[in-house]
């Protein structure tokens, strides 16, 4: 039995029916751990890919697993719901076919059990059911499967937390009813206190879960931040794992894009020198989320916006801007850029110190968050105005060729409009070959 | 008779003269009274026109003066209007600068205080100093703490190791692997290989990873579990000789809380506390902690006469006057004096609590 493993499967591609028959027979044995072994492999075969897991589906195992779970042994209950779990995980059609032969009870049983193994293994098959649409998510919830996972997280075993947390993660993402029942059961306050433990793919999982919350609506997000993450979470953004930096602001960024309020909070706590620390040591798709928040903040008022400049937030965003080769996380530093610039002069101007309207030029991409930045710039500030002109700026817009009538078009207008009407001419394309032809027409007046 | 005659041929005269003296004197009469009425009517008329002037010339004046009348009425008014005008213009203008001056201080206070502004932002500022500061500190503290942890891993490698090639300690005839003769001096290696503890036999069964589940179920089991040794009896035992109690009986004794006996649940003091208890109560309940005196002089004037026991000059008798115990503190082995103990006695202190149905009528 051990011998089925998946590479020799691999070999035989049309064998799955075979082995399906001779599998299923073997489920019913007397001797338990000959059951166990064959359980064990039918999972493993379910999770190479999802063509066998479909064999699986059809072949009518599920309803004889999901039968014998109930009486079964632990070693008999993992392997089982790793088989669920196998099968789930390939495409939301599977899943549905595992919710259809009744196997949520079942595992919401397993999930009540003694052995920590066990109900790692339940809540894990759970979670993947769970993360493919809001329909699973709401049967999962249906089966009473939340507040069990809520007991799951509080239990002692690193991996068990790290699975209920995940699962808790999966399910509320999906709507803010969902949210509102993970809610519900209590678990913000104990996903809060995981927040200190030391191990990293818990943080990981614990901050997506808050951060899933915390996205649907004001109320979610005021009850996270009512759980007094700030500022513990700070401290989540100096961890020396990526992706729970990524997740410590991707949960910061969810709480302040709602109010002004939460921003507030976050700016008074200290929170938008810390992400921009953390945008700082980052390189890439981690540091997006980070980039997204500072924009957030600055769009709700000028004065959240006067914060994030006095907090150095600028040379780095010009950084960003400078440094990543890929072109969304462009797009939005420079939206970001353009929420803060588009106050005030003031704001404008500090924006425009550190040269980087020039590389927002020359990001054609994004061009329209630029040309917001700059129709809102130039009419306010004549040193800006300078700026633009010395650094180029100006040639290039005449360069671009836009058709007329776009909003492009009306861009370039309002920036010419800023302009005398000689200087537009001089820097337009061809007007040195205007020069020359009136050289030519011009007969010189001979006495 | 003969005037008679005259008379008659006069009468035909005076007939006549009659009648031709009253015509023409008619025809005068009507003519005189068509003048005299012509006259009386033109005096008739030019007096009504004097009149008629005169009560033009009055009602001119009456006019006049009613005319002024209603003129300088009209122009009060008007002078009234304009006044009002010119006042309330004077009151708007004074209530717009006090609008202006009140809506820049409401804004600059309120709506958008520079001030306040600038120190939130250099506390802003400050904060995210503290913050980064914070964090920094943390960053190097785990990274410090990594880093000794690290070290204390490998030490403890090395020592394992060094424990484990123990054997390979030079002796007096032989120098050790790590203690070559042409070296000046032996290596750490050879410091360390002596200050090691051989290993024993024991360890490596000792050492053998008991299987995760087995001990994580033991572990995470909730707290009404038995108590855990690290090796659990062999299952092919003989089963225990029955009849067991029922099984939540057994829990339920186990764990039952605690219920001490009046005896222990009383504390030591506690007539001393009852004391202190009732004197509070008291200081509570009384408005003010004066004894209430009698009113009357009456017993200032006594004298007191004190007995002969007491007036005598070698003091007062010893025995019925003095506690049983002597009352010198100075002479006392322990600090503290006796404390006042209530015995109980636990008669029922076990009714009804005990395991065994003894004694229990069924």
């Amino acid at each position: 039995m051990h011998s089925l493993t998946k590479d020799q499967l691999l070999w035989i591609p049309n064998g799955q029916a075979g082995v399906m028959s001779l599998l299923r027979p073997l489920l019913l044995d007397v001797v338990p751990t000959i059951q166990q072994t064959a359980a064990l492999a039918l999972g493993r075969l379910a999770n190479y890919n999802d063509d066998l897991a479909e064999a699986v589906v059809k072949g009518d195992i599920l309803p004889q697993l999901v039968y014998s779970l109930a009486e079964q042994n632990r070693f008999y209950k993992k392997a089982a719901a790793f088989v669920l779990r196998a099968v789930a995980k390939h495409s939301p059609q599977l899943a549905q076919a595992i919710v259809d032969c009744g196997a949520l009870d079942t595992l919401v049983i397993c999930l009540e059990d003694f052995d920590p193994g066990v109900k790692e293994s339940a809540a894990w098959a759970l979670g993947y059911i769970a993360r493919h649409n809001a329909e699973l998510s709401q049967a999962v919830v249906d089966a009473g499967a939340v507040p069990l996972l809520v007991l799951c997280i509080q239990e002692p075993e690193i991996a068990l937390k790290r699975i209920a947390a995940s699962d808790l993660s999966d399910i509320s993402k999906h709507s803010p009813e969902l949210a509102q029942t993970v809610v519900d059961a209590g678990a913000i306050a104990h996903l809060a206190q995981m927040i200190l433990n030391p191990d990293a793919k818990l943080k990981r999982q614990v901050l997506s879960a808050l951060s899933q919350i915390a996205k649907h609506s004001v109320d979610l997000a005021e009850m996270v931040v009512e759980a007094e993450i700030f500022p513990v979470v700070l401290t989540c953004l100096k961890d020396k794992d990526e992706y729970v930096k990524k997740n410590a602001s991707t949960l910061i960024r969810e709480i302040a894009k709602h109010t002004p309020e939460l921003s507030q909070l976050i700016v008074n706590a200290g929170g938008v020198a810390a992400v921009i620390d953390c945008i700082g040591s980052c390189k890439g798709n981690i540091r997006l989320p980070g980039i997204m928040m500072l924009g957030y903040v600055a769009a709700h008022s000028e004065n959240l916006a006067m914060a994030v400049i006095i907090s150095k937030g600028v040379p780095q965003l010009s950084a960003c801007l400078s440094e990543e080769p890929e072109d969304h996380i462009k797009a939005a530093t420079a939206w970001a850029l353009a929420q803060i610039g588009r106050h005030t002069p003031e704001h404008a101007r500090a924006v425009a110190v550190t040269n980087i309207l020039p590389v927002l030029l020359s990001l054609y991409m994004s061009a329209e968050s630029s040309e917001d930045l700059q129709v809102k710039v130039l009419p306010h500030d004549s040193k800006a105005r300078r700026l633009f002109v010395t650094s180029g700026g100006l040639k290039k817009v005449q360069e671009i060729k836009a058709e007329p009538g776009s909003l492009l078009q009306e861009y370039i207008n309002s920036i010419n409009n800023c302009y005398p009407e000689e200087i537009v001419r001089y820097y337009s394309p061809g007007y040195s070959d205007t020069l020359l032809q009136r050289v030519d027409s011009y007969q010189p007046l001979t006495n | 008779m003969a005037s008679l005659a005259r008379l008659q041929a006069r009468s035909a005269l005076l007939g006549h003269q009659y009648y031709f003296r009253n015509s023409v004197v008619d025809a005068f009469r009507k003519k005189e009274n068509e003048a005299a009425g012509k006259i009386q009517s033109w005096f008739r008329g030019c007096q009504v026109r004097t009149y008629i002037r005169y009560l033009h010339r009055v009602v001119t004046v009456i006019q006049k003066w009613w005319r002024s009348y209603l003129g300088k009425k009209c122009y009060q008014n008007k002078i009234k209007l304009a006044y009002h005008d010119m006042k309330m213009n004077i009151y708007n203008a004074m209530a717009v600068r006090i609008q202006k001056r009140w809506r820049g201080y409401k804004v600059r206070k309120y709506g958008f205080n520079y001030y306040y502004f600038k120190e939130y932002l250099r506390a802003i500022s400050e904060t995210n100093d503290a913050v980064r500061e914070a964090l920094d500190d943390f960053a190097d503290m785990r990274e410090r703490e990594e880093k000794k942890a690290d070290l204390e891993r490998e030490e403890k490698k090395r020592d394992y190791a060094a424990r484990k090639m123990h054997y390979l300690l030079s002796t007096k005839q032989i120098p050790g692997v790590y203690n070559s003769p042409f070296r000046k001096e032996p290596d750490p290696w050879e410091l360390r290989l002596q200050k090691a503890k051989p290993l024993t036999h024991q360890r490596p069964k000792a050492r053998k990873k008991r299987p995760h589940s087995l001990s994580s179920w033991l572990a995470c089991t909730s707290t009404r579990s038995f108590p855990r040794s690290h090796t659990l009896p062999p299952i092919d035992r003989k089963q225990c000789q029955g009849p067991f109690r029922d099984v939540s009986d057994v829990l339920k004794q186990r764990y039952k809380p605690l219920e001490p006996t009046m005896r222990v649940a009383e504390p030591i003091n506690s007539l001393k506390e009852a004391r202190i208890e009732f004197r509070r109560l008291e200081l509570s309940r009384n408005v003010q902690e004066n004894m209430f005196l009698p009113f009357s002089s009456y017993h200032k004037k006594e004298r007191y006469i004190p007995s002969i026991h007491l007036s005598s000059k070698y003091g007062p008798d010893a025995y019925g006057y003095h506690r049983f115990r002597d009352e010198s503190p100075n002479k006392w082995i322990g600090g503290k004096d006796f404390q006042t103990i209530l015995p109980s006695f636990d008669l029922f202190s076990k009714y009804g609590k005990s395991y065994s149905k003894a004694g229990q009528i069924l």
